[in-house]
């Protein structure tokens, strides 16, 4: 019992790392069906914005919450810019926009690597983030899982907020459901695009700040998470937020239970397995927004 | 060739001035002699044994890139996930020739270090015979493909969500190869083999004559990829690639056409992988992953997705620039690799093949469009 439910525990915090990263995605995914690969590289520059601005403020945690604003700017301005200079330019050509992606993802890994050395590097987490909640029995949360728990729970309602409420979401909106539609109703849809793209990205970066909690940093550390996040992506559906958040704790418990009977290495292949089966029974994921085009 | 398909690259466009008119077959015909001369006289005179034996490695990254011309160029089948039939086809040789080493009844040297294991596993047993592992390097990745593809495809499952999922196939793959270190050899992968069917390896007369069998591979496939291209198979995928809902309206099913480019292009790669082993002498998951199969499609975007040659020249070309930048300028060849590509996709898509064309148009007025 207490193994299971920690075991759930640990799934529904990958689930929570997964749905950081996811939703910055789905969003720029959702905008212009573009999967951007460089998505990885801007988790990696919120998770070395923590690491710059340790280096200027010494306590922690002061820097841990002034790194989650500066890093979300950061993050976003570099999405803003490459929205600006290339995907903007390829519109009619997703999958080209993927590999363009790509090729700036490999740029970003580079400049890191020579701002700040190919090995990995460690930040300090605060020691309010270092210990255990118990629970009941012998079974412990960690706090910095819990930390990140809520920054995915933030996330989601923040961003469902701006979605819903505020005429910048009615804007994003409009443009995920019907672009030509909204271009003639006198929506700038190039301006909303770029802002769609600042948030999105600013999100991953938001997503980096989490993961300095977790372990080391390093130039290709957006890489190895940034599969699993497409993965729930294309499960959850386009243009819901819904889906996403359902399928990155489904995902996430799954994998931590099949871990626990197996191997990490089984894990994996059961989850692929098991997102091709599911694709079959919803070839457009979870949830989809109903549309007419024929694409 | 006597088709009235007005998009079909080997017509020659009718110009007004007096030329030699050669028909579609005798073109290739004559394109084919003369890559067989290059491949087979030139180059093994000209090269040596070391610059042979990258150009071996070089010609099997050019199988995967037929592969990919077909299923991507022609077929709009973005597939991340070449690496994971290359891998299969490697795999399934270098099992072999690992089985083939230690001798009968034998564990392979790795299995007796890590030690674990007392007797073979069941899955490697049929590898040890060369008429199971053989067809098995080309067959097992098809198999594999056909099974992913006909799921996929099936249910309509396209564009950037088919990239991705090929994608995730190549990451899990890998991460399964290292978990099970005992018998797939882990990170290390299989390396360290003696002989190739009998014939020493660390002799560089059968060095060379695995260079002459990776050309002749190369070759084959670029001939077959031909045949397939200039059929109505052929025709037909580039309809699905442009309009696969007017494909289906026609009455065809494009899941099956789709299905026939990617299991074709996952038979080459199998291929590739397969002769790669004996050429490079090893094969691990750091070769198969999602990096190196993206790296596959960036030759192919360098060279030109959509042309016969385009793939192989770009696939030779980048992995030669690879070899020669990288050793000396690593930082400064991960830039240009990535700029490359940023640039060639985004402003280039026809690839460096298309170069000549575009210059013809630019000095020209416009005329006749000659499609590719």
């Amino acid at each position: 019992m207490t193994v299971l439910v920690g075991q759930l525990f640990t799934g529904v915090s990958i689930g929570a790392v997964l749905l950081l990263i996811a939703l910055g995605l789905s969003l720029t995914f959702g905008q212009m069906g573009v999967i951007n690969m460089a998505h990885g590289e801007f988790i990696m520059a919120g998770a070395y914005t923590v690491y710059v601005l340790q280096g200027a403020i010494s306590s922690a945690g002061i820097s841990l919450f002034v790194a989650l604003p500066v890093a979300f700017l950061v993050a976003g301005a570099l999405g803003a810019l490459l929205e600006y200079l290339l995907i903007r330019r390829l519109y009619a050509r997703p999958l080209d926009t993927l590999l363009v992606t790509w090729g700036v993802s490999l740029i970003l890994q580079q400049l890191a690597r020579d701002i700040f050395g190919a090995p990995n590097v460690q930040t300090r987490a605060p020691d309010w983030l270092t210990g255990n909640v118990p629970l009941f029995g012998d079974l412990t949360l960690s706090t910095n899982r819990l930390f990140i728990l809520a920054l995915a729970i933030l996330a989601v309602v923040g961003l469902t907020l701006v979605l819903r409420l505020t005429p910048l979401g009615r804007r994003i909106r409009a443009v995920v459901q019907n672009r030509d539609l909204a271009a003639v109703s006198g929506i700038p849809t190039g301006r909303v695009d770029r802002l769609t793209f600042f948030i999105g990205s600013g999100l991953a970066g938001v997503a980096g700040v989490a993961l300095t909690l977790l372990g080391p940093i390093g130039p290709t550390m957006g890489t190895n998470l940034i599969i699993d996040a497409f993965l729930v992506v294309v499960v959850g559906g386009i243009g819901t937020l819904k889906g996403g958040v359902i399928v990155a704790f489904v995902l996430g418990t799954l994998q931590s239970l099949v871990e626990y009977t197996t191997t990490l290495s089984v894990a994996k292949v059961v989850v692929f397995v098991a997102i091709v089966g599911f694709l079959q029974w919803r070839p457009q994921g979870l949830f989809t927004l109903r549309t007419r085009s024929l694409a | 060739m006597t088709a009235t398909v007005t998009r079909d690259p080997a017509a020659p466009p009718a110009t007004p001035r007096r030329r030699v008119v050669v028909s579609g077959p005798a073109r290739a015909a004559i394109g084919f002699a003369s890559g067989a001369l290059l491949l087979f006289a030139l180059a093994p005179s000209a090269l040596s044994d070391f610059r042979l034996s990258l150009l071996a490695k070089y010609l099997c990254l050019a199988m995967v890139a037929v592969g990919i011309g077909l299923a991507w160029g022609r077929g709009g089948l973005l597939t991340l996930g070449q690496g994971v039939f290359f891998g299969l086809g490697g795999y399934a040789m270098a099992m072999h020739m690992k089985l083939a080493d230690a001798g009968p009844g034998e564990l392979p040297d790795f299995m007796a270090l890590y030690g674990q294991l007392d007797a073979l596993p069941w899955w490697w047993r049929p590898f040890a015979s060369p008429w199971f592992a053989l067809p098995a390097t080309v067959l097992l990745p098809m198999l594999v493909a056909f099974l992913l593809g006909s799921l996929v495809f099936r249910r309509r499952v396209r564009g950037a969500y088919f990239a991705i999922l090929s994608q995730a196939l190549a990451a899990a793959l890998v991460i399964f190869l290292i978990g099970q270190q005992g018998t797939t050899g882990g990170t290390n992968g299989l390396t360290d083999f003696q002989g190739f069917f009998g014939y020493d390896l660390d002799d560089p007369v059968n060095q060379r004559m695995v260079y002459f069998i990776v050309a002749g591979g190369l070759l084959l496939l670029l001939a077959l990829a031909r045949q397939l291209m200039h059929s109505r198979y052929g025709e037909l995928l580039v309809a699905v690639r442009d309009g696969e809902e007017r494909v289906r309206f026609l009455g065809h099913n494009p899941a099956t056409v789709k299905l026939v480019a990617y299991v074709v292009a996952a038979g080459m790669a199998g291929l590739a992988g397969a002769l790669f082993v004996p050429a490079v002498g090893i094969i691990n998951p750091a070769l198969i992953g999602v990096v190196p199969s993206i790296e596959f499609v960036v030759g192919v975007a360098v060279g030109g997705r959509a042309v016969l040659l385009g793939p192989v020249l770009g696939a030779v070309a980048v992995a030669w620039a690879r070899t020669s930048l990288s050793e000396e300028f690593p930082a400064a060849w991960t830039y240009l690799q990535g700029l490359l590509f940023v640039l060639v996709v985004a402003f280039l898509p026809g690839g460096l093949a298309s170069l000549p064309a575009l210059a013809r148009r630019l000095r020209r007025t416009p005329r006749q469009e000659v499609g590719t």
